[in-house]
C-alpha cells in the first residue's frame, strides 16, 4: 500500500471555474509532492484564491478534478490532513485567543503541543485576550495558529501576510521555517516576488487564470532575461536590436531603449562593438519582478 | 474531538452578556405587564398568570430557539465559518453545539419565566412542571431547525425583522395572545402549527395529557420537513461559498 509520503500532496486536472461571465480559473493543471514548498505567484484577478479555494474543496471546480493526498478535498480535509490560512476570517468572537486555538486543535487527530504553537507564533503574548479586541497583526497570528495546530501535512496559506508590515512578514517567514518540518507540503499564494524567490523553492506563476510558468525561483528568472540594459539611443532600430544574441526584448520610450537580457555581458560587447551613438549605458539585475511582469503580460496576451 | 466544542459553544454563548439578557427580559417585562394587571381573572378556566405564564416562558424559548439562526449567519459574515470547513469538525457536530447553545438560552428563559410565574402564585406539581418543561423542550425543536435554517439563508442585516417577525408570528397562531382562531376551520389549521402545540404544553396544568397524537405528528413533521429543507439550503449556500 502506499503511504502518504508517495502520493502527491495535490493533484489538479484541467480545472476551471467561472463565477457567471468571468473565468477565473481557465483550465489549471498541478502537481505538487510532499515536502514541496510552492508559492503561487500573480497579480489581483489571476486566480490564485479561486485555484486554492478549489484544492480546499470551499468552491467547486466547474470542469475538472482537485485530489489531495489521492482523495477528494473534503476527505483529506476529515482526515485532518489539511490546514489553511484564508485571507478574510475575523476570529470567533467571545473567547480567548488561547481557548479558540484549543478549539480548533481538538477538532484534529494528533494536533501540537498548544503551548508551543501559541509561543512560536507569538500568540502566548495576547494569549488571555478576548479575540474582539485583537489587532489585524494579531489577528493574523491567530490565523496562522489556527492552520498550524492541528499539523497538517499540507499547509494552504492564502496571501499569509497580505496586511502586515515588512518586518512582520520576515518574522512570519522565520517562524513558518521554525515550526514547517520538511516533510510538510506547504504552498501559499503572494503577490509579494521576493517573498516567492526567499521562501519557495518553486514558484508557479498564474496570469489571467492560467499557469504562465512554473520552476525553480532561478529557472523563471531565467526565462524571460535576467538582466536590463538601459540605453539612450535616439536613432534605435529595434528590430536589428531584438535580433542580437542574448536579447529576450526590446522597449522603446522616447530615446531611452531598454532590453532585457539572458545574457547581458554578450549584448554589451555588441552594443559596445557595433553601435556608436548610444549613451548612459546603465545595467541592472535581475529580479523576480522582471519575470513576474514579463511572464503575466505573456499570460495576458 | 469529545464535547470540547460544545462546551466552548456554551461559554461563547454565556459570554455574550447582552444576548443571554434579552432572551428573557423582553418576555419577562411582556409578562409583568399582563399578569399583573388582571392576576385573579381566568382564560377558559385557566388563571390569567398561570395562562400568560404559559405563553410568555413559549414566547421567550421560542425566540431563545430561532436566534440560532442570528449567531450563525453573524459567524458565517465573520468568515471563521469557512476555517472551520477546513478542519475535521463533521457538519452534524457544528449544528449539534450551536441546536445545544440554543437550548441552553431556551430553558433558561423558562426558568426566569416559572420563577416569575410562582412570584405571581403560580402553584403546580412537580410532575406538571416536569412534563411542561419535556414538551416545551420537544416542540421547540422544529424552531430550532428553522434557525440554522435561516442561519444559512440571510445576511445578519435582515435577522431583526425575521426572527421578531416569524416569532410573534407563531406566538399568535400559536394563541400566546388569546385565542384568536375560535373553534372552526381556522383553529384546525393552527393546529397543525408546532407553536399551537408549544403553548398547549401548558395545559398539562389543567389535568390530563396536555397533547394528543396530533401534536406529536405535527412536531415531527415539522421537524423532518425542516431538517430536509434546511439541509438544501446548507449545501447550497455552501457549494457557492
Amino acid at each position: 500500500m502506499k503511504t502518504l509520503q508517495d502520493t502527491p500532496s495535490i493533484v489538479l486536472r484541467g480545472v476551471t471555474k467561472a463565477f457567471g461571465p468571468v473565468v477565473a480559473v481557465r483550465g489549471v493543471d498541478l502537481l505538487v509532492q510532499p515536502g514541496e514548498t510552492v508559492a503561487l505567484l500573480g497579480p489581483n484577478g489571476a486566480g490564485k484564491t479561486t485555484t486554492l479555494d478549489m484544492v480546499l474543496g470551499l468552491v467547486h471546480p466547474d470542469q475538472g478534478e482537485a485530489e489531495l493526498f489521492g482523495m477528494p478535498p473534503n476527505k483529506a480535509i476529515a482526515a485532518g490532513l489539511v490546514g489553511g490560512m484564508l485571507q478574510t476570517g475575523t476570529p470567533l468572537d467571545h473567547l480567548r485567543v488561547r481557548e479558540l486555538i484549543a478549539l480548533m486543535a481538538s477538532f484534529y487527530p494528533h494536533p501540537r503541543s498548544l503551548d508551543d504553537v501559541l509561543e512560536r507564533t507569538g500568540c502566548d503574548q495576547f494569549e488571555r485576550q478576548l479575540t474582539t479586541g485583537l489587532s489585524g497583526g494579531q489577528a493574523q497570528r491567530v490565523r496562522f495558529a489556527a492552520a498550524l495546530v492541528g499539523d497538517p501535512d499540507l499547509l494552504i496559506l492564502d496571501e499569509p501576510t497580505a496586511a502586515i508590515d515588512v518586518e512582520g512578514r520576515r518574522e512570519f517567514w522565520r517562524a513558518m521555517r521554525e515550526v514547517v518540518e520538511d516533510r510538510k507540503t506547504v504552498v501559499f499564494a503572494t503577490h509579494y516576488l521576493e517573498e516567492a524567490d526567499a521562501f519557495a523553492d518553486r514558484v508557479v506563476l498564474m496570469a489571467n487564470g492560467l499557469i504562465v510558468a512554473d520552476g525553480t525561483p532561478n529557472q523563471i528568472k531565467a526565462r524571460v532575461g535576467s538582466r536590463t540594459i538601459r540605453v539612450t539611443f535616439p536613432d534605435a532600430d529595434v528590430s536589428s536590436l531584438t535580433a542580437l544574441d542574448g536579447v529576450v526584448n526590446v522597449e522603446r520610450h522616447g530615446p531611452t531603449v531598454i532590453l532585457t537580457c539572458s545574457d547581458s555581458d554578450r549584448v554589451l560587447y555588441a552594443l559596445l562593438g557595433d553601435y556608436p551613438g548610444l549613451t548612459d549605458i546603465e545595467v541592472t539585475g535581475g529580479s523576480l519582478e522582471q519575470a513576474f511582469v514579463e511572464l503575466t503580460r505573456e499570460g495576458e496576451n | 474531538m469529545g464535547l470540547v466544542y460544545i462546551r466552548y459553544e456554551l461559554l461563547r454563548t454565556l459570554r455574550n452578556r447582552k444576548f443571554v439578557i434579552f432572551s428573557f427580559v423582553f418576555p419577562l417585562v411582556l409578562y409583568l405587564a399582563f399578569a399583573s394587571a388582571d392576576r385573579h381573572d381566568r382564560i377558559g378556566g385557566v388563571p390569567f398568570p398561570l395562562y400568560y405564564m404559559i405563553a410568555m416562558a413559549g414566547f421567550g424559548s421560542l425566540i431563545a430557539a430561532i436566534s440560532i439562526g442570528p449567531r450563525i449567519s453573524a459567524e458565517r459574515q465573520m468568515g471563521w465559518t469557512r476555517q472551520m470547513h477546513l478542519t475535521p469538525l463533521p457538519t452534524w457536530y457544528y449544528f449539534a453545539a450551536k441546536i445545544v447553545a440554543g437550548y441552553m438560552i431556551a430553558l433558561l428563559t423558562l426558568v426566569v419565566m416559572y420563577l416569575a410565574g410562582i412570584a405571581f402564585g403560580v402553584h403546580l406539581t412537580m410532575a406538571h412542571w416536569l412534563i411542561m418543561t419535556g414538551l416545551f423542550l420537544v416542540s421547540l425543536l422544529p424552531f430550532a431547525v428553522i434557525g440554522v435554517m435561516i442561519g444559512h439563508l440571510l445576511k445578519p442585516d435582515s435577522m431583526g425583522p425575521v426572527t421578531g417577525g416569524l416569532s410573534t408570528l407563531f406566538l399568535l397562531v400559536g394563541g400566546g395572545f388569546g385565542n384568536i382562531g375560535g373553534d372552526g376551520l381556522i383553529h384546525k389549521i393552527f393546529e397543525l402549527i408546532p407553536s399551537y402545540w408549544l403553548i398547549r404544553a401548558g395545559a398539562v396544568s389543567l389535568g390530563g395529557s396536555p397533547w394528543t397524537l396530533e401534536g406529536w405528528v405535527v412536531v415531527i413533521v415539522w421537524t423532518v420537513a425542516f431538517v430536509l429543507l434546511a439541509r438544501y439550503v446548507y449545501l447550497r449556500d455552501t457549494s457557492r461559498v
